[in-house]
């Protein structure tokens, strides 16, 4: 299966993941500092910072692009219950 | 609230406008009996709703509202200066209803009139009317509105208090309409701050409460505020300040810096290690935590024993520290109630980005550290090294992985650390 490289940059950690992961899932168990609520793209909890790999994540919806906007989201922010792992490197941070 | 209102003889209906200049009136309301605010604010005094109202040549401009219950007396105040017809401009420095309550009201009263909200209350206006087919205007710093000979100018000032929240300035008189800036919980009739009662503790509680979480937009704020050198600045709550106002912008610069100095080194660190211990068990492993992080040099680290301290003389050591750890058992599943008052008491200050980490001694379960480093990271506090947890007595080894362990924060603090990488199938 197809890997990427995900770094969390607030704890200084990369993981290597399959294509296909969500990065709350490995956010969550990294101990990452990205909080969560409804895990469903619903909450608007989990809003990430993307500063690098920004295409090699999945597109976001067009839920959740209403959840981006209506929570002021910045450029290149993602939800990470969203936001699933294509290929190559990417690094997020906490919003 | 108290039982009973306040005499009518304190508080007497004032249900004219009060005027502030030959064009600019106050319409706002009074509120002598608030004893609590927002759940989080006490306020021995009452409040005030501030709201304005401006008159150019071509059309009036209000300036914010009042809570819902007040809306009369608003209303009345506002009728006493100008017809409903006039109204050209209404303007919102801030969402929250004890500023909008009488909003929904004013717009059928006033069909004609434009709303200018900023740029970031758009969608809190939508959630709090609750109406899709609003139409406003959304402003930012340097975006005007003219009323002929009067000219309203928009500062964008977020997070004072609320990420919505903009100054509104009137150049031609030298006016700031500051939202909750410069704001106070007062109630007092005279209005003015030359004329009303000692307020300079509330005045400094407001900003306490309100505006400390958020010191770097207010110095962001200053700037754009202090060359206006306004001669009257007329906030939503609490006395109008025309006299010498550029004292309270001055007081704002105060409380923005450091409560507390410390004399260090310009590349050093500081890192604050808090625990508490029934058996010495935390105690040891607090004390090993720091003697690994002492073993780093640049780092200047302290250690608290919070039985031994109240929690806010801690808040003001945490607010400008690099790093904070927090050593607790778990009795009962749970950390004890120490570490979470101190926890829960640290939303008036900016924890964003500060280091966190965790660790204690446990008899049962151990608990205790994955919940505090659950909040720390709620608080946005980076915990980058798992936390560790000890069974009852450590050990000579267990003690010399607290010490690694302090290590190993105080090297991340200094950006030593380095980076790990992981296989996700080897996380458990």
């Amino acid at each position: 299966m197809a890997k990427a490289n995900v770094t969390f940059e607030d704890i200084n950690v990369t993981v290597a993941v399959p294509a296909g992961t969500r990065i709350i899932e490995i956010s969550e168990k990294v101990g990452a500092g990205i909080t969560y609520g409804c895990r469903e793209g619903d909450c608007g909890t989990c809003i990430m910072k993307v500063t690098e790999g920004w295409q090699n994540l999945s597109e976001p919806s067009v839920l959740e692009d209403k959840v981006l906007r209506e929570n002021m989201a910045g450029k290149h922010n993602r939800l990470a219950c969203q936001a699933q792992v294509l290929s190559g490197t990417i690094s997020v941070k906490p919003a | 609230m108290a039982d009973t209102p306040r005499s009518a003889a304190l508080y007497p209906e004032t249900a004219g406008a009060v005027a502030l200049s030959e064009r600019v009136y106050w319409i706002g309301a009074f509120d002598p009996d608030l004893r609590t605010f927002d759940i989080i604010l006490k306020t021995a005094n009452g409040t005030t709703y501030n709201a304005y109202l401006i008159r150019g040549s071509e059309g009036v401009a209000v300036i914010d509202t009042v809570k819902e219950g007040f809306a009369d007396d608003f209303f009345a105040r506002l009728e006493a200066v100008a017809d409903y017809s006039d109204i050209k401009v209404i303007v919102l420095n801030h969402l929250e209803p004890d500023h909008t309550g009488a909003l929904p009201e004013l717009m059928r009263r006033a069909p004609q009139a434009q709303l200018f909200i900023s740029q970031k209350a758009q969608t809190m206006l939508k959630a709090l009317l609750k109406e899709d087919t609003l139409s406003f205007t959304a402003v930012l710093t340097g975006d005007k509105v003219s009323l002929g000979d009067r000219t309203l100018e928009f500062l964008h000032t977020p997070y004072l208090h609320w990420p919505d929240t903009q100054c509104t300035y009137l150049p031609e008189e030298k006016m700031l309409f500051s939202g909750d800036v410069f704001g106070c919980h007062f109630c007092d009739t005279r209005l003015f701050n030359d004329l009303a009662g000692d307020f300079r503790f509330s005045f400094e509680y407001y900003y306490a409460h309100i505006m400390r979480p958020f010191k770097d937009y207010v110095i962001r704020a200053l700037e754009l505020i202090e060359p206006l050198q306004p001669v009257l600045i007329a906030p939503t709550h609490g006395p109008i300040l025309r006299d010498r106002p550029m004292r309270y912008i001055q007081r704002y610069h105060d409380l923005s810096q450091p409560s507390l100095t410390l004399e260090k080194q310009p590349h050093e660190k500081t890192l604050l290690i808090f625990f508490i211990s029934s058996y010495g068990n935390t105690r040891r492993m607090a004390e090993a935590v720091y003697a690994g992080a002492m073993s780093v040099t640049g780092v200047r680290v302290s250690l608290y024993d919070l039985e031994g301290g109240e929690v806010a003389p801690f808040i003001d050591l945490i607010e400008y520290a690099d790093g904070l750890l927090f050593g607790t058992p778990t009795i009962n599943g749970d950390a004890v109630k120490p570490i979470w008052d101190l926890l829960s008491s640290l939303t008036v200050i900016n924890l964003k980005n500060k280091l966190g980490g965790v660790f204690g001694s446990y008899g049962w379960t151990g608990e205790a550290v994955r919940l505090v480093e659950d909040r720390l990271r709620g608080l946005k506090l980076r915990v980058p090294v798992q936390g560790l947890r000890v069974k009852l007595i450590p050990t000579e080894d267990e003690l010399a992985d607290c010490t690694r362990f302090g290590q190993e924060l105080a090297e991340e603090l200094l950006g030593l650390r380095k980076s790990k990488i992981i296989d996700f199938a080897d996380l458990a």
